[in-house]
């Protein structure tokens, strides 16, 4: 049996105002080369100078994981010819990366944690697009993400499964979203994922020759492209084959990674230090100034809202996970009361409707507030659960408030007993051959049949009676 | 008075100050002389006429209106690597021989902005590499001293153009060497400032962590007159010093009693030619004569340098010449059938054969498995370099050398032989491995040829290497001799 090893090596865009190296915006989908400078476009004579914020974000990033500060950090160039690189070198750095050693925590799907060691972040610039469709045997070439500050996070390959790949991804994708360094979406390319993949038999600590999927851009195509990696891998290797070394592209379509370049025909990038930028120094008031504008993380977080809202740790996981979705979750929670339902109605319901619309919690319409007088309303008895759902029906339809919507629709619950009563009179005298066949059934049966019953009444009721009442009423008369 | 091109630009700033004559007068003269000599000379690539006369004329107004500087209508030329606006800039390249820049370069800003006229750009080697002025894709530039001899390079149209009367100034660049070995071959005076005293913005690089923008002008005086204009720190260069501009005229008149100058034993050794010797000693005697002193300074690894700089200097322009692809400006092959041959062909037909070596020697240093033996190693030499530098300026304030091996040599006498054209600079690549700023000021004749001597001093030591060379030409008169069959009208 084999077993995977695999490090990422994840790509994200800084959410500076300005490129890393020119003055020119880095708004994502402008007309193509409308936000590209002179220093952009490598006119000659032009000059690279760096962008101060791209590294308050980077040194950031790296206390958020614990890693060494890079106080010296050098830009080097990386020399390869090809057309949505201007200069025909791209400007990173190889050497002295701005961030060092750190490490983050993954919770793996049996609630147990695991550490993978980051081996350091460093500074680069985006190339530009090479546009294949849009030009009858042409190429066309965007230069307006040419220059966008990327910080690249390169974990060891400590990560053995696809699964862990993907936790860990997301715990990379959760701490840029809390320092608000990038948004972080896979989607328009603003983080992007190199899996390195190898194979090696279990027990076996020699690493296997491994092969690198560029560009992966979903969560789920991480997982995917690894696992069908990993297959192909052991495939090769039952057969007594081996792996070359090389790149590969993950196709969604087909499920399957394919070649793009085998190492022999890998660049050699003659990296040396750029000689157009100075070595950056960062003093200890700069770093001092990044640690002080930190926000509270998602692991301190977590811990945070199992104390305080008494909910578990795998919900705390989920609700800390994404900072916008955990903020609403703590003003549900502290505006009922109720951290348990909060968790419950924000879990339940609210991710579920994200996840399917695919929309962000800050465009939700239900807002925190209104959220938590519907949990209010359910503790005081004025809803049941079912009349709740219809409430947070209207609200995401914008329909009021939550006590409008209630007394607009008269859903406010019956639990006077005489009412109720009535109305299971009137259900058992409608279905009397019903009422026969539970008197004649055996007792663990019956169960079962007075759901009957009760959707009858619940019916009747307009969904308002109060369910503990209308079945304890409705049991008492159907044995008399 | 003498014809108005044979005027320094300091003369010519009194002229125009005193209303003897406009700035619309001086620039019809130059442009009348570069009419009628460079065709010759072969110093411009491009005359801006019409825009110089637009431009001298609105000097003339800022003058009547008070607004003058005190370079207000004072015509320049630059180093076809410094991007202008609107005109061609080429580097003498045929890669470029079609490019008009969409920008001004820092230092065209600075001289536009100050009210200078610009005539036009000048002939250089390609790329600035190269001692000769032989590397152009526009041809060789010739010597007007004599014209079958080369006038140096890379910033050979440059000397040619100052030392001819083309132009009063010019600007320059050097990153081995390329304003004084120029200067010092044409009988004139080029500076070198510190590495990062002038924005290398919109200057087209050969070896950035070597190249400088500079000035050749005829006298001292007028180096401090115009370097007060383009010196001084631009945010657009992350090299660019963030130090004060002083007064450089104002410094000119500093007496030199106590001025300690220092000999490199390094250079003054056997191998110095008996009559260069000769030549630099007359300079050393009129220096002491100024109250001046001298003593042997030692540069022990200064024999390392041409060799460093033929690794760092090419692997540098490796990459940043990468950029020439063809895609985006410049020379583009036609029809390519793919991406690899728009690449091949275009930097096949468009760079000439200097630069492509370079580009070898720069790609093989930087490569796999080279990287330490080469490109490492010379920044190592670098760095010994620049502590040689640094103890002998502990016991001397600057230090005195030949600019070149010989005088200028006749055009085509090294051109097959690159190991002898890279001597050429054996004076003076130390200096740009230290980043220091270095002059070259006329040093006599050799057989009617001129000669220079050059003056190495600490970082940001322009203002006393200035005074020194001001000093020096205020008791001879080297500086005003001109070359024949250039007469003055």
């Amino acid at each position: 049996m084999y077993e995977a090893v695999i490090g990422l090596e994840v790509h994200v865009q800084l959410a500076t105002e300005s490129k890393m190296f020119s003055g020119s915006s880095t708004q994502f989908g402008q007309e193509p080369n409308t936000q590209a400078s002179l220093v952009d476009l490598a006119m000659p004579g032009v000059l690279p100078t760096p962008n101060a914020r791209a590294f308050e974000m980077a040194v950031k990033f790296g206390l958020a994981i614990d890693a060494e500060i890079g106080k010296r950090s050098v830009f080097d160039r990386k020399n390869y010819f090809y057309p949505d690189l201007p200069k025909g070198y791209q400007i990173s750095q190889f050497e002295a990366p701005i961030v060092g050693r750190g490490q983050v925590t993954i919770t793996l799907e049996d609630g147990s944690e695991k550490i993978i060691n980051v081996t350091r972040a460093h500074l680069e610039e985006d190339a530009g697009k090479s546009i294949h469709d849009a030009f009858e045997g042409q190429t066309g070439v965007d230069l307006n993400r040419a220059g966008t500050p990327l910080l690249e996070i390169v974990s060891e390959p400590e990560l053995r499964s696809a699964k862990e790949a993907v936790a860990y991804l997301r715990v990379i994708h959760s701490l840029i979203r809390y320092l608000e360094i990038s948004d972080g979406n896979m989607a328009e390319g603003s983080m992007r994922c190199d899996c390195n993949v190898s194979l090696r038999p279990k027990g076996s600590t020699t690493l296997g020759t491994r092969t690198e999927i560029k560009n992966v851009n979903s969560f789920r195509f991480v997982e995917k492209a690894i696992n069908s990696e990993i297959n192909r891998q052991a495939e090769i290797l039952e057969d007594g084959g081996r792996i070359v070394q090389e790149t590969r592209l993950y196709d969604p379509d087909r499920d399957e990674t394919r070649s793009m370049r085998s190492k022999e025909e890998a660049n050699d990038y003659r990296y040396f230090p750029d000689p157009d930028l100075l070595p950056v120094v960062l003093d200890e008031t700069f770093v001092e100034a990044c640690r002080a504008s930190l926000p509270e993380l998602p692991a301190a977080r977590k811990n945070r809202y199992i104390a305080e809202f008494g909910i578990t740790e795998y919900d705390a996981s989920v609700l800390v996970a994404d900072r916008d979705v955990a903020d609403y979750f703590s003003q549900v929670a502290i505006e009922s009361g109720e951290g348990k339902l909060a968790a419950n109605w924000v879990m339940g319901s609210v991710l579920a409707e994200l996840n399917q619309s695919s929309r962000n919690i800050t465009e939700f319409p239900v807002n925190a507030s209104d959220l938590a007088v519907l949990i209010m309303r359910l503790t005081d008895g004025t809803l049941n659960s079912k009349t709740a759902k219809t409430v947070f029906e209207a609200l995401m339809l914008e329909e009021g408030q939550v006590d409008d919507i209630i007394s607009q629709r008269g859903l406010v619950q019956v639990t006077d007993t005489g009412a109720i009563e009535a109305v299971v009179d009137e259900v058992l005298a409608e279905n009397p051959e019903q009422v026969a066949n539970y008197r004649e059934a055996a007792e663990d049966k019956r169960g079962k049949m007075i759901g009957f019953f009760v959707g009858q009444v619940m019916k009747k009721s307009g969904g308002k009676a109060n369910p503990q009442a209308v079945n304890s009423i409705l049991a008492s008369k159907l044995s008399s | 008075m003498s014809a108005l091109t044979e005027l320094t630009l300091a003369e010519l700033q009194t002229a125009l100050e005193s209303s003897t004559v406009s700035s619309l007068e001086v620039t019809h003269a130059y442009l009348e002389r570069i009419a009628a000599h460079n065709p010759q000379l072969n110093a411009f690539i491009t005359v801006t006429g019409e825009q110089a006369i637009a431009q001298a004329k609105a000097a003339d107004q800022l003058r009547a209106q008070g607004q003058a500087t005190p370079v207000t209508g004072i015509p320049i030329a630059h180093k076809d690597l410094f991007c202008t606006k609107d005109t061609l800039t080429t580097c003498g390249s045929k890669m470029l021989a079609n490019f008009v820049a969409p920008y001004d370069a820092h230092v065209v800003q600075q001289c536009q902005a100050a009210g200078m006229v610009s005539l036009g750009k000048l002939n250089m080697d390609e790329f600035a590499m190269g001692s000769s002025n032989e590397n152009s894709y526009f041809g060789p530039v010739k010597n007007p001293w004599d014209l079958t001899r080369v006038p140096g390079g890379s910033s050979g149209g440059s000397a040619t153009a100052v030392a001819a009367a083309l132009t009063p100034i010019a600007t320059a660049t050097d990153t081995g060497g390329s304003i004084r070995q120029p200067a010092a071959l044409t009988g004139t005076s080029g500076l070198k400032p510190t590495y990062g005293r002038v924005s290398r913005f919109g200057m087209i690089a050969y070896a950035s962590s070597l190249d400088q923008g500079g000035l050749i002008a005829q006298t001292a005086e007028d180096l401090a007159i115009a370097l007060q204009v383009i010196a001084g720190h631009d945010a657009r260069d992350a090299t660019s010093a963030l130090m004060e501009v002083p007064d450089y005229r104002s410094a000119l008149a500093t007496p030199l009693e106590g001025l300690t100058l220092g000999l490199p034993a390094e250079f003054f050794d056997a191998r110095l030619d008996p009559a260069m010797q000769s030549r630099i000693q007359s300079v050393i005697d009129l220096y002491q004569s100024l109250g001046a002193t001298t003593r042997e300074v030692q540069l022990p690894h200064v024999a390392d340098a041409i060799p460093a700089y033929y690794v760092i200097a090419p692997a540098e322009a490796s990459s940043n010449l990468s950029r020439f692809d063809g895609v985006r400006y410049g020379h583009r092959a036609e029809n390519p059938v793919d991406l690899m041959d728009l690449y091949e062909r275009s930097r096949s037909e468009g760079f000439g054969f200097e630069v492509k070596r370079r580009i070898l020697i720069g790609t093989y240093a930087l490569s796999e498995g080279y990287f330490d033996a080469y490109y490492k190693k010379a920044q190592q030499i670098r760095r010994l370099i620049q502590n040689d530098f640094k103890q002998a300026f502990a016991h001397c304030d600057l230090i005195l050398s030949p600019t070149t091996p010989s005088a200028a040599f006749s055009i085509g006498a090294k051109s097959d032989d690159p190991v002898a054209m890279y001597l050429e600079d054996i004076y003076t690549v130390a200096t740009n491995l230290a980043g220091l700023p270095g002059g070259s000021f006329q040093a006599g004749f050799l057989d009617g040829l001129p000669v220079g001597y050059q003056l190495t001093g600490p970082a940001f030591s322009e203002a006393r290497i200035l005074n020194a060379a001001h000093q020096l030409q205020s008791v001879s008169d080297w500086h005003r001799q001109h070359p024949e069959g250039f007469a003055h009208v």
